[in-house]
């Protein structure tokens, strides 16, 4: 993408919350809508800025879930119990309260049906997403733009998610989306069940010769351990692109 | 004027440390690892460290070579862009200075690159004057591969993206290019004290 677009001054911009919506289980979607917001590419994220009364402030890091189409800003947050923003996020803003934020932040992990029209739908190559949780939210920003461009690229998701209850995205999903469970299924469940391994990637996932653009987002431990196994499995590395949320559990 | 979000409030320990840069917090123990890719692993056979660009002598070391250059032990606090900091982190390299003394340097800027493709842009003067190492050894072992590992070089006091993992070499520059996340909107330097996150800041 042009340096120019990413190499603006990313100033503070007020965003005006206007809904706090469940999404799952842990999860809540928070849509705002941003004065002077640039627009995004999807894949993008977002810094928050909370301050408190004495002058404190907290920033972290939020992947934007809508397309570069909707107006709104839509960002997925999972309540991490303990957290310091996550919570004050989800359970006290209400709409109409606003925050800081600034962005769009980052233009590594991006993929665009507008930036890949340059190239003849026979020769583009396939993009295979893979979500550990939230993950997914950057995804849906993916999915929701390349179905309304009418996007002839072939995508598939695999996504890992600890119950049928935390799945988040809905009928953006679609056929090309796997869903496996980590944490147990419902007696219904037809889809695979456990982590996602060198076993699940084979049977789900774009193999190593469709050469796909692989994007891995999630946890760090799972974007690491999913990373490795691609190259294991003869994914070229330069293919893969990572995002990491963060969490517990970090390699020490 | 900063807006103040209603009811919010501090949640983690109130850490008043001057060793903390502006936004930082402490990661205690922990080590998180961050990349945009998936850890390159290069056989030590295979690896070599070279200094090239505006040189009037290129210069090249095998691993072996490089573990016999005069190394140094340096104990140091670490910043990441992503907002954690590690104090006290203790490694184990080879200066900077040293890998350049008798390459004859000709330009003012350095792009640190490595295995994978990952590049990043510095000035000299970040670089020398014991301000830089490349290190193999961390925490009295060798660097692990999802740290760096064999190499990395380590430039502490900027943002620790600027510390390339997995390096393989120095490009000298007779001017400033930005690097890969200097590319996306990063800032340009990485100052922590001057919260220089991104482009602009
Ligand atoms: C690029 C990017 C995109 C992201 N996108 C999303 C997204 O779309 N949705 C989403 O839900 N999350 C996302 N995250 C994660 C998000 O930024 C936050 O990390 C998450 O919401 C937790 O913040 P928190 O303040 O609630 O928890 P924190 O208070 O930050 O605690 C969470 C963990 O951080 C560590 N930690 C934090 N503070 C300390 C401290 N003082 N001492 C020691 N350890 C500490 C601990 O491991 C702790 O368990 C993203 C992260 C990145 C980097």
């Amino acid at each position: 993408m042009a340096r120019a677009a990413v190499q603006r001054r990313l100033t503070w911009l007020r965003a005006r919350l206007t809904d706090n919506l469940p999404a799952s289980t842990r999860v809540r979607r928070l849509v705002f809508d941003v004065d002077g917001w640039p627009g995004h590419l999807p894949g993008q994220h977002v810094d928050v800025r909370l301050t408190a009364e004495d002058g404190y402030t907290a920033q972290r890091s939020y992947s934007i879930a809508s397309p570069p189409e909707d107006p709104r800003l839509h960002l997925l947050v999972e309540d991490l119990p303990g957290g310091e923003v996550s919570p004050y996020l989800t359970e006290e803003m209400q709409a109409g309260d606003d925050l800081e934020l600034r962005g769009p932040i980052g233009g590594y992990f991006v993929w665009s049906a507008a930036a890949d029209a340059a190239t003849p739908a026979d020769r583009r190559r396939p993009v295979q997403l893979v979500a550990g949780g939230a993950g997914v939210s950057p995804f849906l920003a993916m999915l929701d733009h390349a179905r309304r461009a009418g996007d002839p690229t072939p995508v598939r998701l695999l996504y890992s998610a600890r119950t049928a209850d935390d799945v988040l995205g809905g009928d953006l999903l679609g056929p090309g989306a796997t869903v496996t469970l980590t944490r147990g299924a419902p007696p219904d469940w037809t889809g695979p069940t456990g982590r996602v391994d060198g076993a699940l990637l084979q049977e789900h996932a774009f193999p190593p010769d469709a050469r796909p653009r692989v994007f891995v987002c999630g946890p760090t431990v799972f974007v690491e351990t999913v990373a490795t196994t691609l190259v294991d499995l003869g994914h070229s590395p330069s293919a893969i692109r990572l995002e990491r949320f963060g969490g517990t559990g970090d390699p020490a | 004027m900063a807006l103040v979000s209603r009811g919010f409030g501090r949640r983690r320990s109130a850490t008043t440390d001057d060793r903390l840069p502006p936004g930082q917090y402490d990661t205690g123990d922990q080590f998180p690892v961050l990349s945009a890719g998936p850890t390159p692993r290069t056989p030590l056979a295979e690896w070599d460290l070279v200094v090239r660009g505006e040189v009037a002598a290129p210069q090249t070391w095998t691993w072996e070579e490089f573990r016999e250059l005069p190394r140094e032990s340096v104990s140091v606090d670490i910043h990441c862009v992503t907002k954690w900091s590690k104090f006290d982190t203790r490694w184990e390299g080879v200066s900077v200075d040293t890998l350049l003394a008798d390459a004859g340097v000709e330009g003012s800027y350095v792009v640190a690159f490595s295995d994978g493709g990952y590049t990043t842009n510095l000035p000299l003067d970040d670089v020398t004057g014991g301000r830089a190492w490349v290190v193999d050894t961390y925490d009295g072992q060798p660097l692990a591969p999802e740290h760096g590992g064999p190499a990395r070089l380590l430039v502490p006091h900027l943002y620790f993206w600027k510390s390339a993992k997995w390096v393989r070499g120095l490009s000298v520059r007779p001017r400033n290019e930005p690097g890969f996340w200097e590319t996306f909107g990063y800032h340009d330097r990485g100052d922590p004290w001057r919260e220089q996150r991104y482009s602009g800041d």
